[in-house]
Order: structure tokens, then C-alpha cells, then sequence
């Protein structure tokens, strides 16, 4: 008997479309290129501050325009579904045990956002008063 | 095998990851949308405003750490990304990732400091 | 015998005479009770006897019985046909090659294994006689969903980051290496690092997750993989702080 063992070919591009778990995990690494975009014009922003009064105007006027909205809007919309698969993986990565008894996922999980939202309030008094 | 060296990048990673999960929606809702909900005073963003707010140090370096680890957060994400949607030239795509979080973070320093 | 049936869209490669694999179509008449492995096993002994395929234990204790049905990899003695629509399509394992019909290659699986030291490395060899090495329940509460591994290499079948690179160690074989390194009673972990922490290693990961969701055994082999680079993360710059100390 000869051996001819058979190697299927996967798609060095495709992959991620066979399968709804694998359109998901995409969803969640493309996250980064809204939030790497969003970060750049901010660090723009700071750029711009620098440049005085009229260039920073200029820029403002940019995030504000129709289209930077819309930007914004994909942004926020990524950075929350980051968010929640980043919090929903956190007990995977970093199990917690409190005197040898494990801290369920979920306790975890509702942990992070309460200090989410902690932080949320936190900045929000910093740089609105 | 030999050990690698894939630590710096992925402790970048996870650190911008983390702060950009707790920190990053508030960031957009305050530059984007708080004054045009009515949720803050219209001057909010004025160029004043803006300058006072990074004039203490403290918000300067705040400024700087959270915009630092989530830009290479995003850069590192974006090189696996490449690879995963089938570009093979990984060494330009890291390069190319991972130069334009360094150029984020070099005009940072040097704008931050004056402001 | 009831008088429902279920079609079975079986893949076949006969090395000898098929130049590529191929599907065959078998109509199998089944009870409400039956697994995958049962309409496999009717087809074996009343359609078509060349039909090759591994099962030992049909109980989802031995892992030999891993297949691909519609898509997801499952074990075919833990899939009940009820579960699933009229028609059925059955596949040897992804990302390994194809021995003979649904018998694939895991020559690849079993030398990673064994590069990650799979066993207890003591401090000390003890012989019978002086007795067993001790361990107390929270020690064991550490690792226990790690040793649940049965080798199915269904998680294998689902990464993605194993499709693209076959150099990749993945993920059974590391979360056993995890397994090892949470012993109590283990020494090993620094000379499992030298493939764990490499770049075929845990590196080659990018969290999918895909592994822990067709894991019959709940051993979560993705969440090991993370556990383990923040561990070897830390290790890497407390080594860079510490330059003196040799590893
Ligand atoms: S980790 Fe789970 S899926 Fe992978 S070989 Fe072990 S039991 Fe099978
Ligand atoms: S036959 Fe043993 S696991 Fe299925």
C-alpha cells in the first residue's frame, strides 16, 4: 500500500469568511484600524493646538464637518465592540481566585464595566468642569 | 528554538488594549459628541479652553500615556491583521504599522511639553 | 429501525486510485438515539466496507472519532443526527492531510506534543518506595480543566492561525504545556519555554477563540495560551531587569 496523503489548500485570504466565528473575530481585530485612525486625529488635534488659534479652528472645524461626524460615529461603534470582546475575554486571560475559589467569568465581566463606567464619569468631571 | 521577542509588542498591545476598552468611548463622546448633544457647554473644545485643560502637567502626561499605548495598540493589531487577510510581506507591514505609531508618539513629545 | 433516513455526504480519498478527494452520497435509515458515528458505522457495515474512519471508545473519552460535520469539527460519537438537517456532510479533520478517507495525518500534532514536555518534570526523581508527591486539592484546582485534554485535535481543525502556518505549536499542545506549568509538583516550565515562548509558539496566536468553542472537553486551550503570554511577558522584561541572572 502507498501513502499519498491529500493536503487541502486554505485560503491565505478567504479564511475569515467561511464561518460566522471567524467574521466576528475579524470585526474585532479591524476595531484597531478605526481606533488607530481616531487616536491620529487627535494626536493632529494636538499638532494643530500648537500651530495657534487658526490652525486649531481649522482642524475643529474638520471633526465637526458632516463627514467627521460620521467618522466619529463608525469610531465610537468600533471602540465599543472592542470594549465588550476585550472585557469578554479578560477572564480567559486573567482568572481570578479569591481563597482557592474560582470568581465566576460574569462577576468578572460586570467588574470591568462597572469600572468603565467609573472612569467614564471620572474624565468626563476632569475635562467638562 | 529561541526565545522571542514578540513581549515588547504584545505588552504594548495589551496595556493600549485595556486602556483603550475603559477610556477610549468617553475620549470620542467628549471630542465629538458632548456639545453637540447638549451634554456640555458649547466651548468645550475652544482653543483657550483646550490649552488650559493641558497646561498642568499631570494632563499632559495623562494625554500622552493614554494616546501612546493605544496607537501601538492599534498598530500592532493591524500588522496581525495584514497577516491574517493574506499579505505575506509581514517585515513592511510592521514596519510600516509600527512606524506611524513612532511618529504619533515623536510628535507627542515634541508638541506636548509647549502647549 | 425507524423508517426515517438521513443522507450522508461522506468525503472519500483512496490514495491509490483517486487523485483528489471526493464525495459519496449514502442514504442511512436511523433512530432518534443515534450519533454521527452510528450513521458512519451503518454505512461501514451494510453500504460500503472500504469506508475508512477512527472511533474506539464512542463515549467522547478517547478523541480518535474527531471529524468535521457541516462545517464545525466535532466528535462524530458525541453528535446526535437529530441535531442536524436531512442532509449531512462529512469531513476528516481541517488543516491535517488526508491519510485515507476520514483518517487524517497527525504525525505533525504528536511531535509538537512531545516538544512541549507533556509530563511532570520533578525536582527530584523519587523512587515508588518513598512515596507519591503531594499535592493538596487547591494545587490541583489550578491545572484540573487542562489534564480533561483527550487529543481529539478538533481545536486544531478550528484555528485558523494552525491553517496558516503549520509551524505554529497550537493550541492542545500548549494548553498541556499550561497544564504542566501550573503543577505544583513541576520544575519544567523554564525548559518548556524555550518552544512555548518562541515565536512558533504562543506568539503565533492571536486569540480566535475558535479552539475553546469546539472543545469537547471544556479545557478552554485559548484562554491557556493568554495565561501563558502574560506570564511569559512578565518573564521577558524581569529577565531584561535582571540581566546577571541567567535562565
Ligand atoms: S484541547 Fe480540547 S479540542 Fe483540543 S485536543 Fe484537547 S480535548 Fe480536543
Ligand atoms: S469514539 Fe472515542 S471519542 Fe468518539
Amino acid at each position: 500500500m502507498s501513502r499519498r496523503p491529500y493536503k487541502r489548500e486554505v485560503s491565505k485570504g478567504g479564511w475569515w469568511l467561511t464561518q460566522p466565528r471567524y467574521i466576528r473575530y475579524m470585526a474585532r481585530e479591524f476595531s484597531c484600524a478605526l481606533i488607530g485612525a481616531y487616536v491620529l486625529v487627535l494626536v493632529t488635534g494636538l499638532w494643530r493646538l500648537s500651530e495657534g488659534p487658526a490652525q486649531y479652528e481649522a482642524w475643529l472645524a474638520r471633526v465637526e464637518s458632516p463627514a467627521g461626524r460620521l467618522f466619529a460615529v463608525v469610531a465610537m461603534l468600533f471602540a465599543l465592540y472592542h470594549t465588550y470582546t476585550w472585557f469578554q475575554v479578560t477572564p480567559k486571560a486573567m482568572p481570578l481566585a479569591v481563597n482557592g475559589k474560582k470568581v465566576p467569568g460574569a462577576v468578572i465581566v460586570l467588574g470591568h464595566w462597572a469600572g468603565l463606567a467609573v472612569a467614564s464619569v471620572l474624565v468626563w468631571l476632569l475635562v467638562v468642569n | 528554538m529561541a526565545r522571542s521577542h514578540k513581549p515588547i509588542v504584545w505588552g504594548l498591545f495589551a496595556a493600549g488594549g485595556t486602556l483603550s476598552a475603559f477610556v477610549l468611548p468617553v475620549l470620542i463622546l467628549l471630542t465629538c459628541f458632548a456639545v453637540p448633544l447638549g451634554l456640555a457647554p458649547a466651548d468645550l473644545l475652544a482653543y483657550e479652553r483646550v490649552l488650559g485643560l493641558l497646561g498642568h502637567p499631570a494632563a499632559k502626561l495623562a494625554v500622552f500615556g493614554v494616546l501612546f499605548l493605544v496607537i501601538w495598540h492599534a498598530a500592532h493589531r493591524m500588522r496581525i491583521t495584514a497577516h491574517d487577510v493574506g499579505i505575506r510581506a509581514d517585515t513592511l507591514v510592521a514596519a510600516l504599522c509600527y512606524g506611524i505609531a513612532a511618529i504619533a508618539t515623536v510628535a507627542m513629545l515634541i508638541v506636548l511639553p509647549g502647549l | 429501525m425507524s423508517d426515517r433516513t438521513v443522507e450522508l455526504e461522506i468525503l472519500r480519498y483512496d490514495p491509490e486510485k483517486d487523485e483528489m478527494p471526493r464525495f459519496e452520497t449514502y442514504t442511512v435509515p436511523y433512530r432518534d438515539d443515534w450519533v454521527v458515528l452510528d450513521a458512519i458505522n451503518y454505512v461501514k457495515a451494510e453500504l460500503d466496507r472500504t469506508l475508512s474512519y477512527r472511533w474506539s471508545c464512542h463515549m467522547a473519552v478517547c478523541g480518535s472519532c474527531g471529524m468535521v460535520v457541516n462545517g464545525e469539527p466535532v466528535l462524530a460519537c458525541h453528535a446526535f443526527l437529530r441535531d442536524y438537517p436531512a442532509r449531512i456532510r462529512i469531513e476528516p479533520l481541517a488543516n491535517f492531510p488526508v491519510e485515507r478517507d476520514l483518517v487524517v495525518v497527525i504525525d505533525d500534532f504528536i511531535d509538537k506534543l512531545g516538544s512541549v514536555k507533556p509530563y511532570v518534570v520533578a525536582k527530584e526523581e523519587k523512587s515508588v518506595d518513598e512515596g507519591e508527591y503531594i499535592q493538596t486539592p487547591g494545587e490541583l484546582a489550578r491545572f484540573k480543566q487542562y489534564t480533561a485534554c483527550i487529543n481529539c485535535l478538533l481545536c486544531y481543525s478550528a484555528c485558523p492561525q494552525y491553517a496558516l502556518n503549520e509551524s505554529f505549536v497550537g493550541p492542545a499542545a500548549l494548553a498541556l504545556a499550561h497544564r504542566y506549568n501550573m503543577d505544583s509538583r513541576d520544575v519544567g516550565r523554564s525548559a518548556r519555554e524555550d518552544v512555548v515562548a518562541s515565536n512558533p509558539g504562543i506568539w503565533e496566536c492571536s486569540f480566535v477563540g475558535a479552539c475553546s468553542e469546539v472543545c469537547p472537553k471544556s479545557v478552554d486551550p485559548a484562554a491557556a495560551i493568554q495565561q501563558t503570554k502574560i506570564a511569559s511577558t512578565a518573564d521577558y522584561f524581569l529577565n531584561f531587569l535582571t540581566p546577571w541572572k541567567k535562565t
